[in-house]
């Protein structure tokens, strides 16, 4: 039934199974960088192919929606502009006020928009692929949201490309903070494997009063993600084990299953 | 069954186009809460109707390029792709392969076998995939999805063959010792 050549296949493969599995990470992240490149040119197609109906519809569009819309985007433009002002002045009142308690200055979020052009195949793990890498000045563990919310980490950093790995999976852990008058701690964990719109708030002190719909927000612990990034709303909590200390779920204000574009948060 | 290049191309430009459709486009994950891999169904047919070196390497780009879209650490698709592929490749004469129901069985326990692997291999190497009951119902839509799209895969294969390769020429029934002489020498 064995053949030679049979025999020779299962050992060549194996070898080069058992090489790549003992290069040291640094290389095999680069060597993974490396072959997933081989696909840019079909993220490319496919990003081109979406465009595609869009700038034809921009084209066929007819002038007074276009009016309308600027007309709206106008509008929207000059209310920001007041906000903007409001927030300049709270700005300064906030530094002013730094400095007389000696606290530390605190520095501006610099954002980064990225679009998302793949997502893990295999059903363990949640991560995506950005279109931001080095050349943009991408570094590993820069944290990444939406204007909904946070949604994970850069994990690996490549030329053109970056993996980020979303909240849900078990390689991201965030420390969290609810907003209630305690302000009870804990860390964001995996969930289950299915839903993507929730994640697990766990090692929260047994006494602490969890309610649902509390907000959910970065603690600034870890010195990953900066302090009150939102990220979800509690959804329910239980004692866990004799009530030593009690878990929640929590409603992710970020939809991790149809992220398309994401911002990259610079320090 | 006679082997050629086109047949050899066509299952590695599949398996490409497979691993990029599965990170591409994510509606089967948004409807059912799982991505189907196509890959096992892949090595279904390349087991069945290729070489044994189609079959290995098979293995090896498959994997590495599954792993390179995702968080697995690199190669670890390799082996369970190799185990797959070779137990079917040593059992292949006593497969009836162009039956749907045969292809169908075998694309379901390909489906089956080869994500289990993976995770095993993942929790011996200390890694902690996103495990749960969840995962049985994904295992349930990977095996469906991959005893449906074997014999499509079949199909699509001896199709995309007989339209893009050179057709086998039908063996003349004229034999030089049997020819009729006609008229006078």
């Amino acid at each position: 039934m064995f053949k030679q050549k049979h025999y020779l296949a299962l050992g060549a493969v194996t070898l080069a199974a058992l090489l790549i599995f003992s290069l040291p990470p640094r290389a095999t992240s680069r060597l993974k960088l490396a072959i997933s490149s081989l696909f840019l040119p079909l993220f490319g197609l496919v990003h081109t192919a979406q465009q595609l109906p869009a700038d034809l519809a921009d084209s066929v569009l007819p002038r007074r929606e276009l009016l309308k819309e600027i007309y709206n985007l106008r509008r929207e433009n000059e209310q920001l502009h007041v906000q903007e002002l409001q927030a300049v002045a709270t700005g300064r009142e906030n530094d002013q006020l730094r400095s007389l308690l000696a606290w530390q200055k605190q520095t501006p979020w610099k954002l980064k928009l990225a679009n998302v052009i793949a997502r893990d195949p295999a059903n363990w793990w949640r991560t995506i692929q950005i279109d931001l890498g080095s050349r943009d000045g991408l570094k590993e563990n820069l944290p990444v949201l939406t204007s909904d919310g946070l949604v994970g980490r850069v994990s690996s950093v490549g030329f053109t490309r970056s993996q980020v790995i979303l909240l849900g999976d078990p390689n991201c852990k965030a420390s969290a903070l609810v907003e209630n008058p305690a302000h009870d701690m804990g860390v964001i964990s995996a969930s289950g494997p299915l839903d993507t719109s929730l994640a697990e708030l766990s090692y929260l002190s047994g006494s602490a009063n969890l309610k649902s719909g509390q907000s959910v927000v970065t603690s600034g612990l870890g010195g990953i993600f900066p302090k009150g990034i939102p990220i979800g709303q509690i959804v329910d909590a239980r004692p866990v084990e004799f009530g030593l200390y009690s878990e929640a779920r929590v409603k992710l204000s970020a939809n991790l299953g149809a992220l398309e574009q994401v911002w990259v948060l610079f320090p | 069954m006679k082997m050629n290049v086109l047949q050899t191309i066509l299952i590695f430009v599949a398996a490409f186009l497979a691993v990029f459709g599965e990170a591409t486009f994510p509606l089967l994950r948004h409807w059912l809460g799982a991505q189907v891999n196509l890959l096992p169904a892949i090595m279904v047919y390349a087991a069945l109707n290729a070489n044994i070196s189609v079959v290995a390497l098979l293995a090896v780009f498959g994997g590495l390029w599954f792993d390179s879209l995702s968080a697995n650490p690199l190669g670890v698709t390799i082996l369970p792709l190799l185990i797959v592929g070779f137990l079917i490749y040593l059992r292949r004469e006593l497969i009836l392969r162009e039956l749907p129901f045969a292809q169908i069985i075998l694309g379901a326990v390909a489906s089956a076998v080869v994500p289990v692997l993976t995770i095993l291999i993942l929790l011996t190497g200390g890694k902690q995939p996103l495990l749960g009951w969840g995962s049985l119902w994904q295992s349930f839509v990977m095996i469906v999805g991959g005893a449906i799209a074997t014999p499509i895969l079949f199909a699509l294969f001896e199709w995309c063959q007989h339209a893009l390769g050179y057709q086998p020429r039908a063996e003349t029934s004229f034999r030089p010792d049997r020819e009729i002489r006609r008229g006078k020498k």
